[in-house]
């Protein structure tokens, strides 16, 4: 703090969580609000408008929108649930992925600049429907018993760990994992806003209201936004990744025979 | 100065970024249930079908490839045999024709022979009645020679023997010229 006392003017107020409640565009209608809706109809046109014409061999185009659901469809369901038993499963895994993806993307976007996914809201409620979705089908699997016992007291143990076992295993499956999952990728979304918050209007406080000699510093704050925006734009894909990929493997595991 | 800022906006509304707004929540899951409705109702089918028809073609490609193989094999063999079969087959029909030919050699043969037998008994035979037929006429002309030929020993003396010798000369020719046109 000691250097920016130095500094002439009004005091620099670092970015804080009053930045992520921005207020109302207009009525109760928030920027994030807007952001959700907006990706809705993005991905929507993006696959409906993609696949009204779909051919057996693929254009450029049709080979970047297959890509795209191959992704979802291959690498996340099928590697986690199983090839016997995802195809249910993919719509849920795609608009998972995809949802997740252009919501975090919009952190980046210039003019919208705000991932969605850093409003705790929304990655809860994806994360609490993930929940039941794995419940739902391990219960109707295997039953309610089956189910837990399958669950929560997995084989091969030798037997008084299961005293240690099971618990753990209720507490991550029944408890942990949706709050870990939401807060996996809104703590992520919400630091990394935060950090090109910092480095964005530090610059701007340092070009603005610094003293002289300080005033060129901005320059290499604007150059640390830069890099922290690439590596948000990778963060941003990885998290939407690991939020499809983590649901995709709580099914398996909910589905999975033994462990 | 900056705690007090923090400390005013917290008294003026608490801002807590880890509990979840209501309106957020419900308008999330709307979006979401939204999306995941379009997606499975339009894009996964589509995709899907997609897939099996590109699945379907590339087994069907495969299928007929297989099917074309096994059919090229089929005529291969077929062709092989029928080649074996004509080979035999002209073996057998040059084997035919040697001894056909052999046959044909071995009538003309015997054909030949029975001809060369025939034609010497025919002349055997010829000679053989040529033959009586000289035979009888010399017997009487033998006979009346022997009869004219006594009378003239009788008849003549044979005193010396160049009287003798022109007798039996005389004879001879005169057999000879009797029996020259008996022959001709």
């Amino acid at each position: 703090m000691g250097r920016l006392v130095l500094a002439e003017g009004d005091v620099f107020a670092p970015p804080g969580v009053k930045d992520f409640f921005l207020p109302p565009i207009f009525g109760e209608v928030t920027k994030p609000m807007v952001l959700v809706v907006l990706s809705v109809i993005i991905i929507s046109a993006f696959f409906v408008l993609s696949s009204r014409n779909l051919k057996i061999i693929p254009g450029k185009w049709q080979f970047a929108v297959e890509s795209v659901y191959d992704f979802g469809r291959n690498n996340i369901a099928r590697e986690q649930i199983g090839s016997k038993e995802f195809k249910p499963f993919v719509p849920f895994i795609l608009s998972l992925f995809t949802f997740v993806l252009v919501n975090n993307i919009y952190g980046i976007i210039p003019v919208l600049q705000f991932p969605t996914m850093a409003k705790i809201g929304f990655p809860l409620t994806l994360a609490v429907m993930v929940y039941f979705v794995y419940h739902w089908v391990g219960f109707k699997k295997f039953g309610f018993v089956g189910y837990l016992k399958n669950q929560t007291v997995p084989p091969g143990a030798p037997g008084p760990i299961y005293l240690l076992l099971t618990p753990i295993e209720f507490l991550q499956k029944f408890v942990l994992n949706p709050i870990t999952l939401a807060i996996r990728v809104f703590a992520a979304m919400f630091a990394g806003h935060l950090i090109l918050l910092v480095f964005t209007l530090g610059g701007e406080y340092l070009l603005l209201h610094a003293a002289g000699p300080l005033k060129p510093v901005s320059i290499v704050s604007w150059a640390f936004a830069i890099a922290m925006t690439f590596l948000e734009a990778f963060i941003q894909v990885l998290q939407a990744y690991i939020f499809a990929l983590l649901s995709a493997n709580y099914i398996g595991m909910a589905l999975a025979e033994d462990h | 100065m900056l705690k007090s800022v923090l400390i005013l906006a917290a008294e003026e509304e608490p801002l807590n970024p880890v509990l979840p707004h209501p309106v957020e929540i419900i308008l999330g899951a709307v979006a979401f249930l939204l999306l995941l409705f379009v997606i499975s109702k339009f894009v996964t089918p589509r995709f899907e079908k997609l897939y099996e028809e590109r699945t379907a073609k590339i087994e069907g490609g495969i299928e007929k490839a297989e099917a074309a193989q096994v059919e090229a094999e089929a005529a291969l063999q077929q062709y092989k045999a029928q080649l074996a079969e004509a080979r035999a087959e002209s073996a057998r029909i040059r084997d035919d024709a040697r001894a056909e030919a052999e046959q044909i050699k071995e009538e003309l043969r015997a054909q030949a022979q029975e001809e060369s037998a025939r034609i010497v008994a025919q002349g055997q035979a010829q000679l053989e009645a040529q033959r009586a037929q000289i035979v009888a006429e010399l017997r009487a002309e033998l006979g009346r020679n022997a009869v004219e030929l006594a009378s003239r020993i009788v008849g003549e003396s044979l005193e010396d023997e160049t009287r003798r010798r022109g007798t039996v000369d005389r004879f001879l020719t005169e057999l000879d010229s009797v029996s020259a046109p008996a022959k001709s």
